[in-house]
């Protein structure tokens, strides 16, 4: 059939264009490679290819003035298991997750009330929420260093109120990392969670009720479990860029909180030593894969 | 299934005065007054829209009066809410627990009543081989059909043996012919645990079916509260006559009044008698109200022919058991009759065609005034 259609006696006046289209049409895999083509040749030379390199080099070692001289060692990795490098990985994960926790607990008591307005309200509220994204994020990282500091708006007015003598330290510590980190990513736990209690049935409520819950169990037992969907995604949301957080420990941290990027940062721009840089990269990249498997291992038991 | 006479059990629910306001200014509860006997199947029949849903859901606990007081075994119930009742509900869209299976979803009640673990699953399988699920413990709500999602539903409450079990249309979802089985099973369910119904339901052979008694509502009111015979073959407004079967409203003015008996005027001064229970006055301006299926329709013809009204067919409806025929009595008048496909009858089994001339008779007490 298609060999027929192939030699129409019009065939030697038909242009290039409709030849390729034919071909097109009738190859199903150069039809694929077409339709794929572009989004694999980005991911290709912007992803694979540096992250490749990246590889390579973690296994390489430093040759002198912070050159790479090829090689094939793991010693990068296993310097890495000093106790200075094991710190800012333990650090990173706990401010990480101690970021995602208190977004959890902030996020999901502000998505409920959202999903709960009455509907006219709803996406003026969410504009709100998404309102800070439209200043750049190193600009809002310094305003929160303007509140922090020792002689920033929050101690003068806790001075002039008498509440404290001395100004608090607040800048430069974990706590104030925390803080960035959580006022940063917010967004991204409320807005999914936003979205599943958004699609759940709200006579589940009432049944739960009606059979004798009251509200902690109906929360526990109905709300969390038919909304962790949600709870799950904006928690993944959250963890993976805290965890690779770079300018908000940097600024906030002031060097006294060193997070893996900063780390990163540091034995490739100041330190100059790119293979330890890469071993570390690829330590970041194993946390994050980890984190992303456990959200799909939690997806997938789940019995919904 | 017959009645119940009035107070001769104890009161399980009472409704007094109960009106609901919304906060739109809706009144969707308008002064209701219902007392619910203890194992009783009770329907709330009415239109959509007509306050149902609301008055359940103050049964229920999920909505307060605006005025008036809900008692639940004489007890006042005020703002208690709705896991201190004991009351359960069977909803309309089943609002089955999708992350739990069959199993935990009727054993909810249980465990939020600490009841011990050996005693939930007795209790519950119990539960689940009177509405006929045994074998679906582990199966998920969305792995059931609508009918099967119907019963987990049902069990989920008779499992916690409430008082009262309040539905609001379970049937709602179901094609027909599910529909008549279930409707069967629940009565019969209803009967063999004793427990007290509380029915919503818009559809009328429904409410007909399975109620020990019926309350009829339109617009937030209760128009009549009977059992299915006083509410069929007495109704005693328009609205109740006109929602529940079929009816033929006749107005007239009233001729004459002999003890128990009216004369009234209908379609040109036609009398007819009609069995009253209220003292009527003469000349007053009233309908009277006759079933289809009342009604005699004989040929004119036909020998020793007589009738209240004579008219024409102007219309025949076939429909199996039965015929329809439409008699025009004059310009503005028209009668629907309902007759059986008897081969017994006078007319022998034949219909009479479009155009006939007829009498129509029904007997006096098979009619009834109504004064609105
Ligand atoms: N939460 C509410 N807020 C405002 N108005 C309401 C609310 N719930 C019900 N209504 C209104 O109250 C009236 C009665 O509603 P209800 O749900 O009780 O009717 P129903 O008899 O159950 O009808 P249906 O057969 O359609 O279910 C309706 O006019 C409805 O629009
Ligand atoms: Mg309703």
């Amino acid at each position: 059939m298609a060999i027929v259609e192939r030699i129409r006696p019009s065939e030697r006046s038909r242009s290039w264009r409709e030849r390729l289209g034919d071909a097109i049409r009738q190859h199903e895999g150069l039809r694929a490679l077409l339709l794929a083509g572009p989004g694999g040749l980005w991911l290709l030379l912007f992803f694979l290819l540096p992250t490749a390199i990246v590889f390579a080099y973690s296994f390489a070692r430093r040759g002198p003035y912070g050159t790479v001289s090829w090689a094939f060692t793991l010693e990068n990795y296993v310097r890495f298991f000093d106790w200075l490098y094991i710190r800012v990985f333990l650090v990173s994960v706990w401010l990480a997750l101690l970021t995602t926790v208190i977004c959890l607990l902030i996020g999901y008591p502000f998505a409920f009330v959202i999903a709960r307005s009455p509907r006219r309200w709803r996406n003026a509220l969410l504009v709100l929420v998404l309102i800070p994204f439209w200043t750049n994020f190193l600009v809002r990282t310094y305003a929160i260093m303007l509140l922090l500091r020792s002689d920033g708006l929050i101690n003068n007015a806790l001075q002039w109120l008498g509440l404290i003598d001395r100004p608090l330290t607040m800048l430069f510590t974990p706590f104030a990392v925390v803080l960035g980190l959580v006022y940063g990513y917010l967004p991204f736990m409320i807005l999914p969670i936003y979205a599943s209690i958004e699609k759940f049935d709200f006579t589940l409520v009432e049944a739960a009720q009606d059979l004798g819950a009251d509200t902690w169990q109906v929360f526990w037992r109905v709300l969390l479990p038919l909304t962790l969907p949600g709870v799950l995604a904006g928690s993944i949301l959250v963890f993976i860029p805290s965890v690779g957080a770079f300018v908000t420990p940097d600024l906030l941290g002031g060097g006294k909180v060193v997070m893996i990027a900063n780390l990163i940062n540091q034995q490739f721009l100041t330190v100059r030593h790119w293979p330890f840089g890469s071993a570390v990269s690829f330590v970041l990249m194993a946390i994050v894969l980890a984190a992303t498997m456990l959200y799909f291992r939690i997806g997938e038991t789940r019995r919904i | 299934m017959g009645g119940f006479a009035p107070l001769d059990r104890p009161i399980d629910v009472e409704l007094i005065d109960v009106t609901k306001v919304f906060d739109s200014g809706v009144v969707a509860v308008d002064r209701v007054t219902l007392q619910i006997q203890q194992g009783e199947f009770f329907s709330l029949l009415g239109p959509s829209g007509c306050g149902k849903t609301t008055t359940l859901r103050m049964i229920a606990g999920f909505e307060h009066p605006t005025a008036g007081e809900v008692r639940i075994e004489g007890r006042p119930m005020g703002h208690t809410p709705p896991f201190r009742r004991n009351v359960n509900t069977v909803f309309q869209n089943y609002a089955l627990f999708p992350h739990m299976t069959v199993f935990e979803n009727v054993a909810f009640g249980l465990r939020m009543k600490r009841v011990p673990r050996d005693e939930i699953s007795r209790r519950v399988r119990e539960a689940l081989q009177l509405v006929r699920l045994s074998g679906f413990e582990e199966r998920y709500p969305r792995q059931l059909s609508g009918g099967q999602q119907q019963r987990v539903a049902l069990a989920r409450a008779l499992v916690n043996r409430p008082r009262v079990l309040l539905l609001d249309e379970p049937l709602g979802a179901l094609d027909l012919k599910l529909r008549k089985e279930m409707q069967l099973e629940l009565k019969h369910l209803q009967m063999t645990v004793g427990i007290t119904f509380i029915y919503v339901t818009h559809d009328q052979e429904e409410a007909l079916t399975m109620s020990d008694r019926i309350a009829v509502m339109n617009a937030g009111r209760v128009l009549q509260v009977g059992t299915p015979i006083e509410i069929y073959e007495r109704p005693t407004s328009r609205f109740v006559a006109d929602f529940i079967g079929e009816t033929n409203f006749l107005s007239g003015r009233v001729d004459d009044v002999e003890r128990d008996t009216a004369t009234v005027l209908v379609a040109g001064n036609r009398p007819v008698r009609v069995r009253i229970d209220e003292p009527l006055s003469v000349g007053s301006e009233v309908t009277v109200a006759v079933r289809p299926e009342k009604v005699q329709i004989v040929p004119l013809e036909a020998p020793g022919a007589d009738g209240l009204l004579r008219g024409r067919v102007e219309e025949v409806i076939y429909i199996g058991t039965d015929t329809f025929y439409v008699v025009r009595i004059d310009e503005t008048t028209t009668v629907r009759v309902r007759s059986q496909n008897d081969r017994n009858r006078l007319d022998g089994g034949q219909l009479l065609p479009i155009g006939t001339a007829v009498a129509l008779s029904w007997a006096p007490d098979a009619a009834r005034v109504l004064l609105d």
